[in-house]
């Protein structure tokens, strides 16, 4: 058995379904949850049901936004209080950035991004995908401890029936010490959706969607079935959607349950970023494309005349 | 300013990714080997910043096989000044480079102002080596930065989160900053500078030189794998208008019974 802290960040009164995720993993191990600020009730009640044993709110000067200096002071300093072997984080745009420095301060070494793990004993071994998923390989830690893993969200999948119940909740004082790169202002996104690295259902449009205005047949699909819109390399190089839609191998790599790919011929570098995904539909004229080479579901056909009759079909079957 | 950036060399992205027989590694022969495409951003905007403040140098630095020196050429065409090369293999995992990256540095004998990287690199895609590094110089340094504003002493750096959301940073140099695609538009070698390049120094260190070891191996890879082949799918003809409804619904409503998904 290990003694493991999960590093979790809040979206609101929840915590983040990834720290879910590898809770469910970490079943009959010592695990311990900490944030920085306070845990809601609802958290602390959802991290319990999960299997945290104890669940630590850290607080301090300085920590009311995320800066990279202040949280991995505030961080190495939690951890060094305890005795843990395992320190592990979702792969989000914070635990990505916030767990190297973290591993350094330790000298230790850190997993990224693995999509699957097992631990046997207190020893640690995970899969990860490498050269956006055109490989994967085994991945095993060495060297002074505490260990460091991020973990893909959406990849472990939830654990359906958590059985667990009660956790004691604390309050730490932490210290942010000097932080020289500090945030001045957030500018939010255009969307308020889920990133394309969290969402579950991803609707990407490529090269055939012909001009940026075109997308909005795919917002309203998403807007029914709860998706994020992303998009290809041909795509974004042609100006029709910004980078930070971009899936594939120089965009973002996703795992999500559904993945509907409309008028995306399949470049290598895009099928990387994207055949894990659970189920993927695919539409397009070619019937030839290699789109098609990974899709469950392809039909070939016109994108324009299909997505919105697939959009009726969606909203009658939700009954929207 | 002295300007340092790290740059690595990764298979273009149109190689198709071949594991070797006993899993240790994949097959790197018959690879097209090119500089990661974000240190291109990187590239550029310590030629941006070393345009903006006289008598500044740009530095690159690679740790990898000599196999090949692409990438520190292609960097140096652009209008580096200089490069180091330490000798390691491709496959060093992401302590032992930013340690090696720092060794380098050191031996430079310049002290870094500024010292820029791409955010990830596409093999590994690890995304830990600048925030490694900046923190065994104890320095600060903002990753996937898609903005880059200011002086020799403080700039404004533009971070990019989940949903496109902008974080806005100060930040006082010396600082490490790792870009993303968006923050320039990396410039062309051309052919007057291909030619210089050939006579920019580059100095080849060993990891001995830098002072890494294989104590300083944290991460241990093995039994490379190419992916599971999925079986194949479903595929519907609706080229016709008069089926087109009929074979969408049946799509949808798959999509429910068999899939599962919604």
């Amino acid at each position: 058995m290990a003694n493991i802290l999960v590093f979790t960040e809040l979206h609101g009164t929840h915590v983040k379904g990834v720290t879910l995720e590898i809770l469910g993993r970490l079943s009959g191990h010592n695990v311990e949850v900490a944030t920085i600020g306070t845990l809601p009730t609802e958290a602390i009640a959802e991290l319990a049901k999960f299997g945290a044993l104890k669940v630590h709110s850290l607080k301090g000067a300085n920590l009311e936004k995320y800066s990279p200096e202040g949280y991995a002071n505030a961080l190495k300093g939690f951890i060094a209080s305890g005795a843990f072997d395992y320190v592990f984080a979702g792969a989000t745009s914070v635990g990505k950035d916030l767990l190297p420095r973290v591993a350094t301060m330790f000298d230790a070494g850190m997993a990224s991004e693995v999509t699957n793990f097992i631990m046997e004993g207190d020893k640690f071994a995970g899969t990860r995908p490498l050269f956006a998923g055109k490989c994967f390989a085994k991945v095993e830690l060495t060297g002074p401890k505490p260990h460091f893993v991020t973990v893909r969200p959406n990849a472990l999948g939830m654990n359906a029936n958590p059985t667990s119940a009660a956790a004691s909740a604390s309050e730490s004082t932490v210290d942010a010490g000097a932080i020289r790169a500090m945030i001045k202002d957030i500018v939010k996104g255009a969307s308020e959706k889920l990133d394309l690295t969290e969402a579950n259902i991803i609707i990407s449009g490529g090269r055939a969607m012909k001009e940026a205005a075109n997308f909005k047949i795919l917002d309203e699909m998403a807007s029914v079935i709860g998706a994020t819109v992303g998009a290809s390399r041909a795509a974004v190089d042609s100006g029709f959607a910004p980078h930070a839609m971009q899936v594939g191998q120089t965009g973002k790599t996703v795992a999500p349950t559904l993945y509907i790919a409309c008028g995306i011929s399949g470049a290598i570098q895009h099928l990387a970023g994207m055949r894990t995904s659970k189920v993927i539909v695919a539409i397009n004229t070619d019937p030839d494309a290699p789109i098609f080479t990974k899709a469950d579901y392809g039909i070939v056909g016109d994108l324009f005349t299909i997505v919105p009759i697939m959009t009726q079909e969606f909203k009658a079957l939700l009954g929207k | 300013m002295n300007i340092f950036v790290c740059v690595k060399q990764v298979p273009d992205t149109e190689t198709k990714i071949i594991p070797t027989a006993d899993g240790s590694f994949i097959e790197t022969n018959s690879i097209k080997w090119i500089m990661n495409p974000y240190d291109e951003y990187a590239v550029e905007q310590a030629l941006l910043v070393q345009a903006a403040n006289a008598g500044s140098t740009v530095t690159v630095l690679r740790v990898g096989s000599s196999k090949d020196t692409e990438a520190l050429r292609t960097a140096m065409a652009m209008g580096a000044d200089e490069a180091y090369l330490v000798e390691a293999q491709d496959n060093l995992d992401s302590y032992m480079i930013a340690k090696a990256l720092k060794g380098a540095i050191a031996k430079s004998g310049k002290t870094p102002d500024l010292i820029l990287s791409g955010k990830q690199a596409i093999d590994d895609d690890c995304l830990q080596v600048p925030q490694i590094l900046a923190t065994m110089l104890n320095m600060p340094s903002v990753s996937v930065v898609v903005n880059y504003e200011g002086s020799a002493t403080d700039i404004t750096v533009k971070r990019e989160v989940e949903g496109g959301a902008l974080e806005i940073y100060g930040v006082k140099l010396p600082a490490l900053i790792a870009c993303n695609k968006g923050i320039n538009t990396p410039r062309y070698a051309s052919l007057p500078g291909i030619m210089k390049a050939k006579k920019k120094p580059l100095t080849t260190l060993s990891l001995t030189d830098v002072g890494v070891s294989d104590a300083d191996k944290r991460v241990k890879y093995s039994n490379f794998q190419l992916p599971p082949e999925k079986p194949p799918g479903k595929k519907f003809d609706a080229t016709d208008a008069a089926k087109m409804a009929s074979v969408v619904k049946e799509v949808v409503g798959l999509l429910r019974t068999e899939a599962k998904v919604l």
